[in-house]
């Protein structure tokens, strides 16, 4: 019987080659755009905590507070130490000391007077020591437009638009006038090494990049830290191991004490970035849930279809004695092996297609001028092992439920007028 | 011994509101292994009551008994145990399944049977050789003529060897040697299987066969002509 079933479905190729068809293209999209949006959503929030995020960030708890603002009279003191010990509880994370602050910058001319001006926002982080691994966390030999990074103390990097707005090359000396963390007024000159774009319109329009030990010497830092970012082993944010280990550091800390204890935020945690990891998180479902509905409307027509189409066939099986109950789930059988071959042909193909998207990327940088949140200008999908059954989902329950709507209105007929129906 | 029995039926179908009352208290019975036909216009009521005696409608008042069971009664399950054991069914228009081959039409009642591949494939070749297509096994029906598809779906409702065979407008697509040709095989099977054949037509070629012609209008038996008695 089974046999008997399948070479009807092979044979007939409205049956069986429409239906795939239809399939296969919902499924390909559905894994296509779930890679997209991993892809995308993924290297937006690896692109954030690279910047200033971390997978999890380390700060007092009165800095967390206000952590927007980048209140450095809250910062971090004694951070070597720090480092230390979470090197020690979590080995093989990496953690990264920053220092984030904001100031103007002054370029003066031969005489020493202000040429221009302009605010700007600032990072120190360490750029000099001989295995820093930051100079390729935030791909800055990539991302140079002239001159060179900082070889020595005293070296910064401007981005190119800012320096450009200045009239600053690399060689001119810039000062940096900010705040001391303790609240008085740090005028710090540095010799431009080098201007930098990263291609994020909200880096590139007025930042200066130091030594960390310049920022902390400019600023009256000493050992101190805006942040220690904290990266996880593989490289990839994980929001339940990530929330976990905030939990589980925060819970050995007494902020009641100790307002200026560290403390650990996940960056699922983060205000402004917990809302984009919530959203990667239910994303894949929604999609799944439009294609299956999507899907489901399309081939509960084409089921309609080939329903009426195959009113003859059952009847003949019917009046040959086959229950009706038999002939109904024969046809859910049926396009339950119509869902998986679709499926298989559409994940093969969207997962084809995320793969050369994944390698070769798509540019979208003219897009992203003027976005606030810091995002990729070019588009990778991300092949995760959900995108191999995936696709699935949509495929396998869009053809069951196609054909169980469209298979009740052949059920609930009387067998008699499909008789009719099939004599005419 | 009377295998289809049928007392007082009458049969109404709802039309708009009221409803059309299209047999009128029918009385007949039909022996084993006849070869009768019911003979009359179109809409007086043949195909109506082909389809109760083979437990597709349900009789709206008096009984039809098949085999010994009243088809009213019967759950649709049950009913549908009586056609596949018992009845086969020959159409106007043939019905094969179209992408399946000869030999796959005609094995299918078989698979409903759950007989196993062996004894399905003697019955199979025996059905095809009663009908005389052993060399079109493989084809499949649009490959074949009118003729030779009405063949195969009177192998298909015979190779169970039923003790009823239904037939609506056997030869209504046929032309006159066709017609004869089929007639003839399900004659020599009536004869050497004792199968009952009951008929729905309008043909004359038809009902020159018939060796009982029951004659019906507007739903009411009219005539019943005993021609020749087996
Ligand atoms: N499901 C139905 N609903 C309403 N009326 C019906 C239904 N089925 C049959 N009828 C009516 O019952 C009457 C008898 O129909 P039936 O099909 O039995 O006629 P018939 O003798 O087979 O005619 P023909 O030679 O044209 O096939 C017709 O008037 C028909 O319109
Ligand atoms: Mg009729």
């Amino acid at each position: 019987m089974i046999r008997f079933l399948i070479k009807g479905l092979i044979r007939d190729k409205s049956r069986s080659r429409l239906p795939i068809i239809v399939v296969a293209i919902g499924v390909t999209l559905t894994v296509l755009m779930h890679a997209y949006i991993t892809g995308f959503m993924g290297d937006t929030m690896e692109m954030n905590a690279r910047f200033s995020y971390g997978h999890v960030k380390v700060m007092t708890k009165a800095y967390a507070a206000d952590a927007e603002m980048n209140p450095n009279d809250l910062a971090l003191l004694d951070v070597q130490k720090l480092v230390e010990d979470l090197n020690q509880q979590q080995p093989g994370m990496e953690w990264a000391p920053r220092i984030q602050f904001g100031g103007l910058v002054d370029a003066p001319d031969e005489n020493g007077e202000t040429k221009a001006q302009g605010p700007a926002m600032g990072i120190g982080l360490d750029l000099l020591s001989p295995n820093t691994k930051e100079i390729q966390r935030l791909d800055l030999n990539r991302s140079i437009i002239r001159g060179n990074l900082p070889q020595a103390p005293g070296e910064a990097l401007l981005s190119e638009n800012f320096s450009q707005k200045l009239g600053v090359n690399p060689g001119d000396d810039v000062t940096l006038i900010g705040s001391t963390m303790n609240g008085g007024m740090s005028i710090y000159n540095f010799t431009v090494s080098g201007t930098i774009s990263f291609g994020v319109d909200i880096m590139d329009r007025g930042s200066i990049i130091v030594d960390i030990e310049d920022a902390r010497m400019a600023l009256d830092m000493q050992d101190g830290a805006s942040v220690i970012l904290g990266f996880l082993p593989d490289g990839f944010y994980d929001n339940h191991d990530a929330k976990q280990l905030a939990i589980q550091f925060n819970s050995q800390q007494n902020y009641d004490e100790d307002e200026f204890a560290p403390y650990m935020e996940a960056l699922g945690q983060n205000s402004m970035m917990g809302t984009y990891v919530q959203l990667s998180e239910v994303w894949s479902v929604y999609i799944s849930l439009v294609f299956i509905f999507a899907m489901s409307l399309v081939l509960w027509n084409a089921g309609l279809l080939g329903g009426l189409r195959r009113y003859g066939e059952v009847g003949v099986r019917l009046a040959m004695g086959e229950e009706k109950g038999h002939v109904y789930r024969s046809m859910i059988i049926e396009s339950f092996f119509i869902g998986l071959a679709g499926s298989v042909v559409g994940t093969t193909f969207g997962l084809f297609f995320a793969w050369l998207i994944q390698v070769y990327g798509i540019d979208i940088s003219g897009m992203m001028e003027g976005a606030s949140l810091m995002m990729p200008t070019v588009i990778r999908t991300r092949i995760t092992p959900v995108d191999f059954y995936l696709g699935f989902i949509p495929g396998l329950f869009s053809t069951v439920l196609g054909t169980a709507l469209a298979g009740i209105g052949i059920y609930k007929r009387q067998t008699a007028r499909l008789f009719k129906e099939l004599e005419a | 011994m009377e295998i289809i029995e049928i007392k007082n039926l009458i049969k109404k179908f709802p039309v708009g509101k009221g409803e059309f009352v299209a047999l009128r208290g029918i009385d007949l019975n039909i022996g084993k292994g006849e070869f009768a036909g019911l003979i009359g216009p179109s809409g007086s009521g043949k195909s109506t009551l082909l389809n109760i005696i083979g437990s597709l409608d349900s009789p709206s008042d008096g009984t039809v008994n098949v085999l010994g069971k009243s088809v009213g009664a019967l759950s649709t399950r049950e009913a549908a145990q009586l056609r596949k054991s018992s009845l086969g069914f020959i159409f106007q228009s043939y019905n094969l399944l179209q992408v399946h081959t000869v030999y796959e039409n005609v094995e299918f009642p078989l698979l409903l049977l759950k007989y196993d591949a062996e004894k399905r494939k003697k019955m199979v070749m025996d059905a095809l050789e009663w009908v005389g297509l052993t060399d079109k096994v493989k084809s499949k029906p649009p490959q074949l003529s009118g003729g030779e598809c009405q063949r195969v779906a009177i192998a298909r409702a015979m190779v169970k060897r039923p003790s009823i065979v239904l037939a609506d407008e056997p030869t209504a697509n046929l032309d006159a040697k066709n017609s004869h040709n089929i007639l003839q095989t399900m004659e020599n099977l009536n004869k050497e299987l004792k199968t009952t054949f009951l008929f729905a037509t309008h043909d004359e070629k038809v009902i020159n066969y018939l060796h009982r012609k029951i004659f019906l209008l507007d739903g009411k038996v009219e005539k019943d002509e005993l021609i020749r008695s087996n």
